[in-house]
Formats: structure tokens, C-alpha cells, sequence
């Protein structure tokens, strides 16, 4: 048997990587990949009950296109900020980059403040689902009631890909959050959840989707505790394929959800 | 980071020196032209399945625009630009096969 003499003190050959840039953004774009699937399906679900539903309603009338132009607004600034702020990190201007992120968790949380609005507003009105609680003393539209009967797909694919959307949006500005103000950050989380929690009404369903940010609060504190470091351009480069991802994936909701179902009058 | 890895993130910082800013704002700017002509499509009474591929086409022009400027796949090497966007495209080019029996349950309704 042939004897093989293992050589430790001869150092690795370098290798460059095959995609010629640093693992952890192949990492995160693997990731992104396996994410878009996730939307592709829900966004292919929701298109084959458009397809396969002769009366699909369109309920959304010119206030709630109004509010998700805004919405679509503000992720793309958001973009825009994020990008400035990966370039702020290449220069190595810290103080902007941490504006430039600070200004895209602003532009995020507008996002889903408005998001949540027309959520409250769509859910009042009697578009619904069987597990939201009835609001109390809302006047029922009878369109609404009707689509929620009658088409029952449409609430469901509905709420589902916008609510999968809506989370990527809020861990997306916890996620930035971490990486501009580290631990400066967890309290603020903390506060951020008791008056999300606080300031919703028990029959809405953000009273207990606040608990995202309990859960996230968490998560982050015990990843600050185990690894505390401060991060470069190359995390904040990470962080803004996350947060263009999560704008892309609206460029697509945004016409196949809202636009596709505009009620013209 | 090992001496690898920071060598690495040295070049792709190298890459993005390169990129004025004022390529990002005309991104930015064309995104939210091509978000106002969905506006505008939204309001046109069309056919449902013309609409559809009209305002997808817009869409895949939007998310080429932020793949390739914002997210600076445009930058990448030509392997890396290759692999994820053939994979991504095939996966999703999977899922169409779905959408005949959709027009089947239109043609011939729910058995």
C-alpha cells in the first residue's frame, strides 16, 4: 500500500474565486435566487387565478392606485439611497453612508406604513380574510363583501404575496438598521415594537404581526452578542443586493396586483 | 476577512469608484418614467392578456435597469453575470407551464 506524506507546511496554492468576487455576495445572491422562486410562485399563483377566473374583480379604484404609486416611489428612492450609500462605503465616508442608510429606512418604513394603511383601509371596507378578526362597527361595502365571497382566490393571493412582500420590507429595514447603528439599534427595535403593538387596534392584523419585531429584536441581539463587529463596504454592498431585491420584487407586484385589477370608472 | 477575501472586496471596491453618481439618479429617473406609463396603461380600458404582457415587458426593462445598475450585475464578470441569470430565468421559465391548464379551465370550465 502506497504511503501518502501529507505536507502541512507547504502553503495552499492561491485560488482566485470563479466568480471573481468575495463569497459572501455569492452567498447572498444564492440566496436571492432561492427567494425569487419563492415570489415567482406566489406572483404565477396569483396570475393563474387571474387567468382561470372570468369575473376576477378590480377593486381597486383611484385612491388605492394613488397610494401604491407612492408606495413604488418611495422603494425606488430607496433604492437610490442604498446605492449612494454602497458608494459612501467604497470611498469610506462613514457619516454618509450612514445618512444614505438612515434616509432608505425611512423611505422603507414609509413603504409599509402606506402599506399597512391600505391594508386597514381594503379590510374595513369587508375585503377580508376568514382569520382576520371582524372590525368592529365598519360599514361593509357590498362589492367587497361579494369579491370575498364569490372569489375568494383573490383576498387569499392577495393578502398572501403582499404580506411575504411586506415582511421582506420590514426585516429589510431591521436588517440595514443593524448595519448602521449595530447596537445603537436594538432598543430602538424594541420601541419601534411596543408602539407598533401598542398603537394598533387587537382587531387588526398588525397587532400581532408587530411581534415580527419582538422576534427580530431577538435574533439581532443574540447575533450582536455572538459577533460583534463593525461593518465594511463589502456588508453594506450585501445588505443593498437584499433591499434592490426587495424593490424588484415590487416592479412586479405593483402591475400584476394593483395595475391589472384598476376599477375604471 | 482572510487576505483572499480582501483582496477580492478590493477590486470590486476598484469597480465601483469607477460609477459617477449622477448614473444612478438617471436610473432612478427612468424608473420612475417607466412607473408612470404602468400608471397611465392601468387606466386604458385594454384587453386583459394585452395589458398583462405590455406591463410585464415594462416591468422586465425596470428589473433589468436595478439588476444591472443597482444591484451592478452590469459590472460583474460575464461567468457570474451568466450563471445567475440563466438559472434564475430557466427556474422561473419552468413555472409557465402552469398557465395552458389555466386557459383550459377558462375554454372549458371546472370539472
Amino acid at each position: 500500500m502506497a504511503d501518502v506524506a501529507v505536507q502541512h507546511s507547504v502553503p495552499a496554492a492561491y485560488e482566485p474565486s470563479l466568480f471573481g468576487t468575495y463569497s459572501k455576495k455569492i452567498g447572498m445572491w444564492l440566496f436571492l435566487l432561492s427567494d425569487s422562486l419563492t415570489f415567482g410562485a406566489l406572483l404565477y399563483a396569483y396570475s393563474y387565478g387571474r387567468i382561470s377566473t372570468p369575473n376576477w374583480p378590480t377593486p381597486f379604484h383611484s385612491s388605492s392606485i394613488m397610494n401604491a404609486t407612492f408606495m413604488t416611489a418611495f422603494l425606488l428612492t430607496s433604492s437610490l439611497t442604498m446605492v449612494l450609500a454602497v458608494r459612501a462605503s467604497v470611498f469610506g465616508h462613514m457619516k454618509a453612508v450612514r445618512g444614505w442608510l438612515l434616509a432608505t429606512m425611512a423611505c422603507g418604513a414609509a413603504f409599509v406604513v402606506l402599506h399597512g394603511r391600505e391594508w386597514s383601509h381594503l379590510i374595513s371596507e369587508g375585503l377580508t380574510l376568514p382569520v382576520f378578526p371582524a372590525v368592529p362597527g365598519a360599514e361593509t361595502s357590498k362589492e367587497f363583501a361579494d369579491v370575498t365571497k364569490t372569489v375568494p382566490q383573490f383576498p387569499a393571493t392577495f393578502f398572501g404575496l403582499t404580506a411575504m412582500h411586506m415582511l421582506h420590507v420590514t426585516l429589510g429595514v431591521v436588517y440595514l438598521g443593524v448595519v448602521a447603528l449595530r447596537r445603537t439599534f436594538v432598543p430602538i427595535l424594541l420601541g419601534l415594537w411596543l408602539v407598533a403593538w401598542l398603537a394598533t387596534p387587537a382587531y387588526s392584523p398588525f397587532h400581532y404581526g408587530a411581534h415580527v419585531l419582538l422576534i427580530a429584536a431577538v435574533v439581532v441581539s443574540i447575533i450582536l452578542w455572538l459577533k460583534p463587529k463593525v461593518y465594511d463596504s463589502s456588508d453594506i454592498e450585501v445588505a443593498g443586493l437584499y433591499w434592490h431585491f426587495v424593490d424588484l420584487v415590487w416592479m412586479f407586484i405593483f402591475p400584476l396586483v394593483y395595475l391589472m385589477s384598476t376599477r375604471i370608472i | 476577512m482572510d487576505r483572499v477575501q480582501i483582496a477580492i472586496a478590493e477590486r470590486v471596491a476598484e469597480q465601483h469608484r469607477h460609477h459617477g453618481k449622477a448614473q444612478f439618479f438617471w436610473v432612478w429617473g427612468v424608473l420612475l418614467v417607466i412607473t408612470g406609463i404602468e400608471v397611465y396603461l392601468g387606466y386604458q380600458n385594454m384587453e386583459p392578456v394585452r395589458m398583462l404582457s405590455i406591463l410585464m415587458a415594462l416591468s422586465i426593462v425596470k428589473a433589468a435597469l436595478i439588476i444591472g445598475y443597482f444591484m451592478h450585475m452590469k459590472f460583474e464578470l460575464s461567468r457570474m453575470k451568466w450563471i445567475t441569470m440563466c438559472s434564475l430565468v430557466f427556474c422561473l421559465a419552468m413555472m409557465c407551464v402552469f398557465f395552458p391548464d389555466a386557459f383550459r379551465i377558462i375554454k372549458y370550465g371546472v370539472r
